[in-house]
């Protein structure tokens, strides 16, 4: 048994059995952060010391007969865009550098209560604004596949954690495609609930009304696990739902999709689609077929104007959430010398401590709800918003699920789209639309672009609140090509460096 | 103060007075508008305070309950509509006491609108419309240390937030028309009506003087015959009846003395100096965009139309009604009950009094002359003097059966305030009662003058 290559749900239970104690585990993915995140830098902050009391924690509960749940013990990283107290929490920007909050968010308090082990922070955007990791104050992650190439964006330092074996679970967040897109480029299960599904209290704001926290694992059954551990009502978040999560845990157990009647968007193909892409997609919607699916074509006539849509909506919000970020209250503060004004010191901390997109963002969402044009760029968004969410309401009533590729091309080099925000901009094509509808939407891994070797995500769609269809159809997927390829797509990765991880 | 003036005569002449009054009242919920924080006044800076009425990244606000209730309550007193459904709004500013760099408001959806009182001026009735009541949250409270105790020359600022989120309503005019020579009194006598009117709903403690009730005040002018509205000024943080009243006036004589003269009135924030007079504060040309947007952070409010007339059964009675029942059960003159209503408090500490066996007239007078002299000098209200109803209606039973008498029962009042007890006790421990043992007095009296013959 490799500790490294099992999946969250093996290691659970190997630790409920006391095949392996949490502490081993544990040790081992530290271990493996040791020997590659220097080419990965998945990471910002690694909590090992508490990592192996928690885990040792958990192995006492456990050894005193305590009946936990089935991740008990297994390590997970977190996005740094989640208040944790033991330790910093930046959202990727230099403005919260040094930042340790005062309190947990709910999903890091309901992974605590399900006995995992809080390993890291991971890398991302700044404040979750990019598709590559590029922005990050700190640095960018490196694609596990080549590491002259991005991890995706803005969570690529979940997915590349995961991809990498330096943990078994992360938890991302997903304004626009941020679990989907990262876990699309580099080979790993990505998720987003729909929107109210897990809490947002404790997760530094992007956009308010597409925020949406959700698992990053190597497999449907050990997003499902998670999901469930950190989906459920939250009084402490308003939008947060009431209605019971479904059953997602047993949807990836039989991945039966026998009869399922799944759409085909015909809008997300052609060109700018990379013809791998395409092609693996084709492939993984005829292995559906074969597991006893029905497929049709659907067309969403609105999805092309998702993107600009989302780029008005989600600047507002960012203009507004990203207005407390001050230099008065914490984090960052420059030119408090006694001679500079308040409106100086806040000048000159922005000026510093925020990059150029997380600005580009700021002055374009402010210009967009400033008077005079807010009927004309955040009210038409807004009207396009709703016609978007028609369009899926529409396709649903022929369909159970609708699939796309997760993103048009697979993971770019380091530095090519990073001058171009446009070109950036297009990588979440396909999975904005989800977000502003507010439906639960996951990426599953489906093959290599035969043309650069590089993994390519399929992306299904389900209605608000049945996200059990998208572990119906993920697990049904995984088994059909793992069947294939005779082993999970990520053991084809190459290895990182001398310390193997054996699948 | 360099404003040339016109007499108000004249422009009364010249001119008709309109006027719009925004008044902001925070409610007194035990806790917070979106977290569970308490709100008592005056503790330690900084003790009431959590991550959300902080500001701090990743919080999120919960609507409290009971402000949205209070809120329909004094919509429903102002004859409003209750919105079926309506939504917070962003309001986007920048200031170190803001801890989100933005204020939880309502914008274009406000919780009640389109309602309507009467505000009684001497014999007149006046109508002011309500524009709206809408729920907002509060700032924390800043103090410059330095220069002129602004945020530009001072050498540093403290923040205390134990204020921040803490529940404030906006309740805005529509314009008002016709008042004429009333326009101050009939500004004032709102104001007082819905101080009257927030404490009888009892959710909120009412007091301008400590900013629990703030005024901001608009006046136009409009030529006589005009058909179009003059340009306003807004005169900010107006926190007495009185000053609402003088600034009005103030007002009116500063636009009539501009437009008569062939001048502009500018569209300007100004501010109320207690010396009597407004200045100009910042140009609303040149005020800030909003950006106000629908608060994505909560979810819609839609109150249950059947909990809205349960609500509305349960008012207390209305302010204007109990005012027209009072004065008519204590048999007073327009001008000797205006005097009552003119005194913060004292309206219910007489009223208190009669229910504790007091004639109206008497408690009328202890309230008004002794014991608001008292709450005068010690800048306090009158409810907050350390002396009840029942105990001045105690001292009148004195008075009223010979015990004591009036400089006695003066005496008696001052040990009742300096914590001497309960009058009874008062008399008896200072020995103030009045002798009417006929025999001890003819005594007394041989004594003295056998001592000084």
């Amino acid at each position: 048994m490799n500790l490294l290559s099992a999946s969250a749900a093996e290691l659970g239970r190997l630790i409920a059995t006391r095949e392996v104690s949490s502490v081993e585990v544990t040790r081992a993915h530290l271990d493996q952060i040791a020997a590659v995140d220097t080419c990965i830098h998945a990471f910002l902050a690694i909590d090992a010391t508490g990592a192996l009391r928690q885990a040792a924690a958990t192995d006492a509960r456990i050894a005193a007969g305590e009946q936990l749940g089935p991740l008990a013990g297994v390590p997970i990283a977190i996005k740094d865009l989640l208040c944790y107290q033991a330790l910093p929490t930046t959202a990727g920007s230099r403005i919260l550098e040094g930042w340790v909050p005062p309190y947990n968010s709910t999903v890091v308090q309901r992974l605590i209560a399900a006995g995992l082990v809080l390993i890291g922070k991971t890398n991302c955007d700044e404040f979750a604004m990019g598709s590559s990791t590029e922005t990050s104050g700190y640095g960018p992650t490196h694609n596990p596949w080549d590491t002259a190439r991005i991890p995706g964006g803005s969570g690529g330092g979940s997915a590349a954690a995961v991809a990498a074996c330096e943990t078994p679970l992360a938890i991302g967040t997903d304004t626009g495609g941020s679990i989907r897109q990262p876990a699309a480029v580099t080979g790993s299960v990505g998720v987003k609930p729909t929107y109210g599904m897990v809490s947002r209290y404790g997760i530094i704001a992007m956009a308010s009304s597409l925020d949406q926290a959700g698992p990053v694992a190597r497999t449907t059954l050990d997003a499902a696990l998670l999901h469930t551990v950190i989906a459920g009502h939250d009084p402490m978040d308003s939008t947060s739902l009431t209605t019971p999560v479904p059953d997602v845990v047993t949807a990836a157990r039989l991945g039966d999709v026998r009869g399922l009647r799944i759409g085909l968007v015909r809008e997300f193909s052609g060109e700018g689609y990379a013809p791998g892409v395409e092609l693996r997609v084709q492939q993984a919607i005829a292995a559906l077929l074969t597991a006893g699916a029905e497929v049709v074509e659907v067309s969403c006539p609105h999805f092309i104007h998702a993107l600009a849509t989302y780029y008005l909506i989600m600047p507002a919000e960012v203009s507004s959430n990203l207005a407390r970020y001050d230099g008065m209250r914490y984090g960052l503060r420059i030119g408090d010398d006694g001679t500079n004004s308040t409106e100086t010191v806040t000048r000159l901390t922005r000026g510093k401590g925020f990059g150029t997109e997380a600005k580009r963002r700021i002055i374009l969402g402010t210009y967009a709800l400033s008077a005079g044009y807010y009927d004309a760029y955040y009210g038409s968004a807004q009207k396009m918003r709703t016609l978007i969410a028609r369009d899926f309401a529409t396709a649903f009533e022929r369909c159970d699920v609708l699939v796309s590729p997760a993103t048009p091309t697979t993971a770019f080099k380091l530095g090519e789209r990073i001058d171009d925000p446009l070109a950036m901009y297009m990588s979440d094509l396909c999975t904005i639309p989800a977000n502003l509808a507010g439906i639960g939407a996951a990426s599953f891994p489906c093959g290599l672009a035969p043309e650069d070797g590089l993994p390519v995500g399929f992306q299904v769609m389900a209605p608000a609140l049945r996200d059990e269809r998208l572990y119906q159809v993920g697990a049904a997927l995984e088994r059909e090509l793992t069947a294939k390829w005779g082993s999970q797509l990520l053991a084809q990765a190459p290895a990182l460096t001398d310390t193997k991880v054996v699948w | 103060m360099a404003d040339e003036l016109l007499s108000f005569d004249a422009v009364l002449e010249r001119f008709d007075p309109v006027l719009g009054l925004e008044v902001h009242v925070e409610l007194s919920t035990k806790s917070k508008m979106w977290c569970g924080c308490p709100t008592e006044f005056g503790n330690e800076p900084n003790s009431q305070v959590c991550p959300v009425c902080l500001g701090l990244p990743g919080s999120l606000p919960v609507v409290n309950a009971k402000a949205v209730e209070s809120a329909i309550r004094i919509g429903l007193s102002l004859n409003c509509q209750i919105a079926r459904w309506c939504r917070f709004a962003r309001k986007n500013y920048f200031y170190p006491d803001m801890p989100k760099d933005y204020q939880i408001s309502q914008y274009d959806e406000p919780l009640c609108f389109d309602g309507e009182i009467a505000v009684e001026v001497g014999e007149m009735a006046y109508q002011v419309p309500i524009e709206r009541v809408h729920m907002e949250e509060d700032a924390g409270k800043i103090t410059h240390i330095g220069g002129v105790g602004r945020i530009a020359n001072a050498d540093y600022s403290l923040l205390d937030y134990n204020r921040a989120g803490v529940p404030l309503m906006e309740i805005v005019t529509k314009t008002i028309h016709d008042t004429g020579a009333a326009a101050p009194e009939v500004a004032a006598g709102y104001v007082a009506l819905l101080r009257d009117m927030v404490r009888a709903l009892a959710v909120s403690q009412g007091r301008m003087e400590r900013g629990n009730l703030r005024c901001d005040v608009n006046v136009s002018l409009m030529p006589k015959g005009a058909s179009e509205l003059g340009i306003r000024s807004e005169t900010k943080n107006v926190n007495s009846l009185r000053a609402v009243a003088d600034a009005v006036r103030y007002e009116m004589r500063r636009q009539g003395a501009i437009l008569s003269a062939g001048g502009r009135v500018v569209q300007e924030t100004r501010h109320w100096n207690e010396a009597g007079y407004t200045t100009a504060g910042r140009s609303k040309e040149t005020a800030e965009d909003y950006r106000y947007f629908p608060e994505p952070d909560l979810v819609p409010l839609a109150a249950d139309p059947a909990w809205v007339e349960q609500l509305r059964a349960t008012l207390p009675e209305h302010p204007g009604k109990r005012r027209a029942r009072l004065r008519t059960e204590w048999g007073f003159t327009q001008r000797e009950f205006g005097d009552i209503l003119a005194v913060p408090g004292a309206l219910d500490t007489i009223a208190d009094t009669v229910l504790a066996g007091a004639t109206p007239i008497a408690a009328r007078k202890w309230w008004l002359t002794e014991l608001a002299r008292r709450a005068n000098e010690w800048g306090v209200a009158l409810d907050e003097l350390p002396i009840t109803a029942k105990q001045v209606a105690e001292v009148q039973a004195l008075l009223d059966t010979g015990q004591i008498n009036d400089k006695l029962a003066r005496q008696v009042i001052e040990g009742v305030l300096a914590g001497e007890g309960d009058p009874a006790a008062v008399v008896q421990h200072r020995g103030l009662t009045v002798v009417s043992d006929t025999g001890a007095l003819e005594v007394a009296v041989d004594g003295a003058i056998a001592a000084d013959p």
